[in-house]
This record gives C-alpha cells, sequence and structure tokens, in this order.
C-alpha cells in the first residue's frame, strides 16, 4: 500500500522556476490557461473508445502541418514543374518519401478519424443543449477539411488530380445563370491549367490551414466552456461535490486522460505508420494509380472516381437525375448532404443524448443513416453498372437505384428527425455517469 | 464522494513509470525530428550538379584569369607567369598569414604559391569576410592600390587584398586567405575542380 | 455494451470488406494477370534487370526521374554503373534518359514513347510482367502486332528477337454467361534466341527492376517500417503500464 497519498494539485514551485513562473504569470495568464484547460478541467469519468478521436484529430492536424511545411520546402506549385517536384521529392530528397507518404496517408486518416469523432456526436448527442455552437464549429471544420483535402488533391499534378478538380469545378458550372462565369473565375482559366494550380497551392497551405486553425481554437474553446459530453449524455456539472467544489464524475483531465490519450495516440500511430511503411497506396484508396502519369488535359482516365472520403457524396450527386436539363439539382443535394449537419442541434427534440437511453425509433433511423452513408461511400468508387441492370424498371442501374434511396434514406434521418425524436420511447437518464 | 481516490498512490512508481514514458516519448520526437532534418541537406540533384567541373587549359593564356562556376561560386584558374610566382616570395611582410597556417586548402595546396604545380593557381573566389567575390588586379603598383601592391585580388565591398596566392593582407577586414578548392590534373590540359582523386 | 453500437462497429467492417473484394475495377484489363516473381531483395536480379532495361528499353524510351547515382542501392559501384549502364552521358548524377532525340520519336511513332519511371506504379507489376510476354503477330493491326492485355497496342514487340515470334490460336471453346467463349492460346511460332524459362527469366529481372525503379525507396522503407512497429510495440506497453498507474485513482 501506498504510504502517503499526494494533494490533487501540485505544491507551488520553489526557488528559481517558481520565480519564473511568477513572472511569467503577472504578465500572462500561464497558470491559469494550464488549470483551466488541463489541471482543473474536470471532464467525465467514463469515456470510452469512441473519445480517442479528437485528441487523434488535432495529432493529425499537426502531423499534416508540420509535414506540409516541409514538402512546400521542395514542391513547385507550376503546371511545368509540379508531377517532377513530387518525384524529386520521392527519390532526391533524403528521407522525401517518408514525409510525403505521411502527408498523403496522414490526408486519408484524418478523414478516418473526423467521421469516427463525428459518429462518436451523434451517437452520444453531443451536439444538443448546450454544444450546439461546439457541433456548428465542428461541422465548419469538416467543411473547411473537405476544401483543404480537394486543393491538395490537386497539387501533385498527376492524371487523377487533373480530372478529379476538372468533375468538382464543373459542379459549380452547374450553378443555374452564374455558373459558367463562376466556373472560369475559380479556374483562372478557360481549362484547368497553372493559374489553378498556383492559386490552389495558395489556398492549401495558407488559406485554408489558417481557417482550420482558427475554427479548431474555437471548437476547444466552446468544449471547454459547457465542458465534455460523455457515453451516457449525464450533465457532469449537474452534480457538484460541495467539499471540492468539483463534479463528482468528472477527473482532472491532466493527468488522466493525457496518459489515457497517450496510449491511444500509440494504437493510432501504429496504424498509421503501417500504412506509410507497407501500405501508402492503400489498394489504391489513399494514392490512386493513375496519379502516377502527369496530368493529360486530352486525355480522361478511363475510371475515375474520387478519393474515398467524398465518395458517400459523389454517389448521392450520381444518383439525382438531371432535371430541366440542369444537372444543379444533383449538386444541391450533395451541398445540401453536408450543409444539413449544421441543423441538427435544432432537428433533435428528444430529452435524452445518448443512444444508450433512447427509443428504438431513434436507434433505427440512426442504424439506417450509418449503413446508407457506408454503402453510399462504396458505391461511389465503382461505376454505376457495378450490380447489373433491373429489367423490370427499364433497365435502370441497381446501383443507381440503391443510391437514390439511400439517398433518401441519409435526409429522412435529419429531416425526419424532429417528428420521430419526439414519439420515441425514451428511458430515463441515470443521476449518475455508470462506470 | 469524488472520481478520485488517492489511495493507491506509489509516487515512485509513478516517477519511474513518468521517465519511462518521457523516454520512450523523446525518443519518438527524435525519430521524427531525423528525417525532416536530413530533408533539407543538399538532394541527389544537387549533389548530381555540384560534381566535379572540368576546366580546359588549352584555353588559358600566361597571366590570365578564368572564372568557372563550381557549386554555384566563381572559382579562378589563374595561369601564373613566372614573374608573378617569383613575387609571391618577396610578400611575406606584407601577409597576415604567409604560411596558410588557419586557411582552408588541401594538403598539397599548402605551400607558398598555395597550388599543386605553381603555374596553375586554383582558387575559390569569395571574399573570406563577407562573401563577395574580389576582382583580379594583376597590375603592379596600380594608382589606386599603393605603391606597395605586388599584384593579386582586390575586394570592392570592404577594400580586402589578397596576393596572387590569395594569401591575405595584414590589417584586412577578411580574416583569412582565400579557399583553394580539391583539384586535379586529369592529364596536361585538363583540370577537374571538386575532385582530386583522394576521396570527397 | 448495448447492441446497437455493436451494429455500429460492425457496420464499418463490413463495408471495409466490400471495399477490399472492389480492387479488381482498378485493373487496366479484364484479362488473366500471370502473378510476376517480384523480389526487391535479389540485388543480382535487379542488376540484370537495369542491364536489360537500359539495353533494350531505353533505345525510345526514358527513365527522368531516375538518376544513375541510385543505382547503387541495388549494390552496384559507381565504376560498375559507369561502365556497363551509361552510354549517353558521363555524370553519374544524371538521370536515365534516352539517347533518342524527342523530334525523331514523334516523327517515327507518331508520339513520344511514354516516360517509363513511374509505370510499375501505374500499372503494377503483374500487368508489365504479363503484357511483356503476351505479344503476338496480327496482320490486322498497323504495326504487325497485337498483345493479349493492351489491345492494339502502338508498340510492336521490342524483345522478339528474344521471344521470338508468338501466335494466337484458338484451342477450343467454353462456356461463359450463357454462350460460348473461345479458349484463346499464345504458341510461339519461330523461336527466338532464348526459349521460354529463358525469356520468362529475363522479363523477370526486368519488371523486377521497373518495380524497384517506381519507387527506389521500397526497400528502406519495410526496413524501417519493422523498427518502428517494434518501437511502437514497446510505446504501447510503457503508456498502458502509466495510464493504468494513473487510474488506479479513479474511481
Amino acid at each position: 500500500m501506498a504510504s502517503i497519498p499526494k494533494p490533487l494539485s501540485a505544491p507551488p514551485l520553489g526557488g528559481l522556476p517558481g520565480k519564473l513562473l511568477g513572472w511569467i504569470d503577472d504578465r500572462f495568464p500561464l497558470s491559469t490557461l494550464y488549470k483551466e484547460h488541463l489541471g482543473e478541467y474536470y471532464a467525465p469519468k467514463n469515456f470510452n473508445l469512441w473519445y480517442y478521436f479528437g485528441s487523434l484529430a488535432l495529432l493529425v492536424l499537426v502531423m499534416q502541418i508540420v509535414t506540409g511545411i516541409f514538402l512546400t520546402m521542395n514542391y513547385k506549385p507550376d503546371a511545368k514543374f509540379a508531377f517532377a517536384s513530387v518525384e524529386y521529392i520521392m527519390r532526391d530528397v533524403s528521407a522525401g518519401w517518408l514525409i510525403r507518404y505521411m502527408h498523403s496517408t496522414g490526408a486519408s486518416m484524418f478523414f478516418v478519424v473526423v467521421y469516427l469523432h463525428m459518429m462518436r456526436g451523434l451517437m452520444y448527442g453531443s451536439y444538443k443543449k448546450p454544444r450546439e455552437l461546439l457541433w456548428v464549429f465542428g461541422c465548419m471544420i469538416y467543411l473547411a477539411l473537405m476544401a483543404e483535402a480537394f486543393f491538395g488533391y490537386l497539387l501533385p499534378w498527376g492524371q487523377m488530380s487533373y480530372w478529379g478538380a476538372q468533375v468538382i469545378i464543373n459542379l459549380f458550372g452547374a450553378i443555374p445563370f452564374i455558373g459558367e462565369d463562376l466556373a472560369v473565375w475559380i479556374r483562372g482559366d478557360y481549362n484547368i491549367g497553372d493559374a489553378t494550380l498556383n492559386r490552389f497551392f495558395a489556398f492549401h497551405v495558407i488559406a485554408i490551414p489558417m481557417v482550420l486553425l482558427g475554427l479548431v481554437a474555437a471548437h476547444l474553446t466552446a468544449l471547454h466552456e459547457v465542458g465534455s459530453n460523455n457515453p451516457d449524455g449525464v450533465e457532469i456539472k449537474k452534480n457538484i461535490d460541495p467539499k471540492t467544489g468539483t463534479p463528482r464524475d468528472g477527473i482532472p483531465f491532466h493527468p488522466y486522460y493525457t496518459v489515457k490519450d497517450l496510449v491511444g495516440v500509440v494504437v493510432f500511430l501504429a496504424v498509421f505508420t503501417a500504412i506509410i511503411f507497407f501500405a501508402p497506396e492503400m489498394g489504391g484508396y489513399f494514392l490512386e494509380a493513375a496519379n502516377f502519369i502527369p496530368a493529360d488535359p486530352l486525355k480522361t482516365p478511363a475510371h475515375i472516381a474520387p478519393v474515398w472520403y467524398f465518395t458517400p457524396f459523389y454517389a448521392m450527386l450520381r444518383a439525382v437525375p438531371s432535371m430541366f436539363s440542369s444537372q444543379f439539382p444533383g449538386v444541391a443535394v450533395m451541398g445540401g448532404a453536408t450543409l444539413i449537419l449544421f441543423t441538427l442541434p435544432w432537428l433533435d427534440r428528444g430529452k435524452v443524448k445518448s443512444v444508450r437511453y433512447r427509443g428504438p425509433i431513434y436507434r433505427a433511423f440512426l442504424t439506417a443513416f450509418v449503413i446508407s452513408f457506408l454503402i453510399l461511400g462504396y458505391l461511389g468508387v465503382v461505376p454505376t453498372t457495378v450490380w447489373g441492370q433491373l429489367s423490370f424498371l427499364g433497365g435502370v442501374d441497381t446501383a443507381t437505384l440503391v443510391a437514390r434511396i439511400l439517398t433518401v434514406v441519409y435526409f429522412s434521418f435529419f429531416i425526419l428527425m424532429p417528428w420521430y425524436t419526439k414519439i420515441d420511447k425514451e428511458k430515463a437518464e441515470p443521476l449518475q455517469v455508470t462506470y | 464522494m469524488s472520481a478520485i481516490v488517492l489511495d493507491q498512490v506509489d509516487p515512485q512508481k509513478r516517477r519511474v513509470l513518468i521517465a519511462v514514458t518521457s523516454v520512450v516519448g523523446a525518443a519518438a520526437a527524435a525519430a521524427v525530428a531525423i528525417p525532416l532534418a536530413t530533408s533539407m541537406k543538399p538532394s541527389a540533384r544537387a549533389i548530381a550538379a555540384g560534381a566535379s567541373v572540368p576546366v580546359n587549359l588549352a584555353v588559358i593564356e600566361p597571366g590570365q584569369q578564368l572564372t568557372v562556376e563550381f557549386r554555384g561560386a566563381p572559382h579562378w584558374i589563374i595561369r601564373r607567369t613566372p614573374e608573378m610566382v617569383t613575387q609571391l616570395g618577396k610578400n611575406d611582410a606584407l601577409l597576415a598569414d604567409p604560411k596558410s597556417e588557419s586557411s582552408k586548402q588541401p594538403a598539397y595546396a599548402k605551400n607558398i604559391g598555395r597550388a599543386m604545380k605553381d603555374e596553375w593557381f586554383v582558387v575559390k573566389g569569395v571574399c573570406t569576410h563577407l562573401g563577395c567575390s574580389p576582382t583580379y588586379r594583376k597590375d603592379i603598383a596600380a594608382a589606386d592600390l599603393g605603391a606597395e601592391w605586388p599584384g593579386g585580388f582586390f575586394c570592392p565591398c570592404h577594400q580586402s587584398k589578397f596576393d596572387l596566392a590569395g594569401r591575405v593582407f595584414k590589417g584586412m577586414p577578411a580574416p583569412l586567405n582565400l579557399a583553394v578548392p580539391q583539384y586535379m590534373f586529369a592529364d596536361d590540359k585538363t583540370l577537374v575542380i571538386g575532385e582530386d582523386g583522394k576521396g570527397a | 455494451m448495448n447492441s446497437i453500437v455493436k451494429t455500429l462497429i460492425a457496420a464499418p467492417a463490413l463495408a471495409l470488406c466490400l471495399l477490399a473484394s472492389n480492387t479488381a475495377v482498378f485493373a487496366n484489363e479484364e484479362a488473366v494477370l500471370d502473378t510476376a516473381p517480384i523480389n526487391l531483395k535479389d540485388q543480382a536480379s535487379l542488376q540484370r534487370g537495369a542491364k536489360n532495361f537500359v539495353n533494350y528499353c531505353m533505345n525510345c524510351h526514358n527513365a527522368s526521374f531516375m538518376r544513375y547515382s541510385h543505382l547503387t542501392q541495388i549494390g552496384l559501384t559507381e565504376d560498375q554503373i559507369k561502365s556497363n549502364l551509361m552510354f549517353g552521358t558521363d555524370k553519374i548524377g544524371d538521370t536515365m534518359v534516352s539517347a533518342l532525340d524527342p523530334k525523331d520519336a514523334k516523327e517515327w511513332f507518331g508520339a513520344l514513347p511514354p516516360d517509363l519511371t513511374l509505370v510499375a506504379r501505374v500499372r503494377g507489376s503483374d500487368w508489365i510482367y504479363t503484357f511483356l510476354r503476351s505479344f503476338y503477330r496480327d496482320d490486322a493491326s498497323p504495326s504487325g502486332w497485337n498483345n493479349v492485355v493492351f489491345k492494339n497496342v502502338g508498340m510492336p514487340n521490342p524483345l522478339h528477337d528474344l521471344q521470338g515470334t508468338q501466335v494466337l490460336t484458338k484451342t477450343g471453346e467454353k462456356e461463359e454467361h450463357g454462350h460460348m467463349t473461345p479458349i484463346m492460346k499464345l504458341a510461339v511460332d519461330r523461336a527466338g534466341t532464348m526459349n521460354q524459362v529463358e525469356y520468362d527469366l529475363f522479363i523477370k529481372d526486368l519488371v523486377n527492376y521497373l518495380t524497384y525503379m517506381g519507387e527506389p525507396a521500397r526497400p528502406a522503407r519495410t526496413q524501417v517500417g519493422v523498427i518502428v512497429l517494434l518501437f511502437l510495440v514497446v510505446a504501447f506497453f510503457a503508456t498502458l503500464w502509466l495510464k493504468n498507474e494513473y487510474w488506479k485513482d479513479v474511481k
């Protein structure tokens, strides 16, 4: 048995370090910041596996910024030299291949982590009052991340970079009246060219990263203002221990969650480095074979698919038929599918937060939503002919029909939410978290 | 009851575990820092471009200077006349380091002429003060350089003077004699700068 | 854990299986590909492959991102590279560029022969291995040649002196999706200087080299990977131990 329990807060520093800290604290709130965000930030003690992905997203963001800085030292944002400069990094720059693979794998892993993080938010109702703004900032981060990935994907200037950007920019061209001019304005040329590459580079390395950092700061500030949710959805701040003045179910973030997240970081790094060192192309999903051919405006590759993290939305786009001789409806559906996430806090009329205490209807809708998102993601990487045709429906592609149904499922999760969350039979939340 | 109960704290064990994790973390940080730092070294392309430069000596007249670029810096080949070589032995009183004790040169160029063969003076044409490239002034006792001027190099930036073996004069801003690169004679008429057959 | 969470975890796993079964979509042709016996640790094979590449492919094709100096990675000395592999240049740091003038190439072939530095990453080693062994005479094609995995390929068989000429003949029929499809077979019609075993080895070495050239960092990559993963196993136990120690406090 241990002898004397250590007091919770560390004793004040003595000697020179203590004096230095005092000097800084008189001029900058260092100790206060530490207390507010680490040492005396009380987080619920019942976090489960799903709660690792927030800190992991922050880790990936830092890695992307660091590797990105070193890539820009050797990359040339010029249509003539871009492709060659990437190969230069892969071959001639010492350890360049490692930095490049960290960045390309990091892009995909960022989305893996963020999708799981958002899933957590959905399951445990982390968007509900008082965390609406926290959720909105998160959705904005997700949008910024998609923009960042899109701009970055053009930079290697391979065939997939080129034709992927071609397709996405043409989506803007589908907007009625202004579309054509808008697409030309985005490209800065009549077709994707040097000007497009140069401005995408500027967006990718400066503009969007700055927006992302700002949003992440806002996201964390909002989180620490309202406090973390947990798998039970019980507000720990409602249950304060009068002796200590701290939540009964809360534990200081540091050291308890710093040491716990460290384990998560190591496990994540094992997966991350296994991909980097043994499967950096990830079977063509992280790095596509056609992107090892320099961009050629005269030849489209046989099979274009967006990178995997965009494919659910791409499948929706393809599923929507063009109407009034315009493909705008598809574009609108695709845009709507991302923007509707913002409205979630105001659609949910359930009394409890966590899926643990929700009723059967909500659970059914959530399950259907997740399954439809995953199958749409699959359908987005394959040709629409993958499942053959349905002869009794006039030869429509089975996959297209399925994608249409799933698009409806995706949207009904949101649109019907005010109704089904109200009539659902919820269980009572416990008074304290289960641990 | 609070969520934290400190009844099983073993401070010694925790200190050890923190130390172990810190060592592991420091190793990880180093493992990430090393590839990032090495990526800033000259790349294979820079090394290829910085490979040795061959120079055709047949085109250089006695007393003439030829400038070639090697690793982005001017390098001079001066075909010294016998008079110029003789003059080198008389400059010691003017010089800060006549024996080239502290300057940079291969062993075979650590002599009065600072050259493998006295006729051919090979030197990096960059002033050891702040990196300007001096001008070649072989005109003895030139009006602007004084009656004692034995012929040499004059830096326009801060007026440093060097003799025809690249040795710096006393009291100049430049601290060291001009640097001599590695070089060798591939044959009678071909000089190779940047390689001396003795390994880089 | 309740059942819904289990479902939510099972669903991504299912999706991953679906994705994994889908890789065939990315193959370039429907033709069945032979597996290339790649072994990047076999330096003798890589060296022979480099020689084959220089002697046969580089008459027309470039490998303009690959420097000769990198060939020291496959166990060659600079002198060996200079005397056996370099013909168009004497600078070891130069890239592997064909002596063929691009203007002439355009005139003779109608298009520039593609750069081969990254061909193994674009097509895959198996595809190249099969492709180089699947040329056959076809009088209907403009070049007089055709290929089983690349219909109406523009390049005539550059290695027919070695392989000989093949013809594609029908050896029977089989039923597929309700109708009969012919079974086609390649056979050597006129022998070359190599028999089939020798030729397959020649192509194996070449494809091995092309695979290495597509990503020279690959051998280093897997080596470093093993060390990193072993380190992370240690790090996992260190951090887990630390976490468990601290979490004794949490009641």
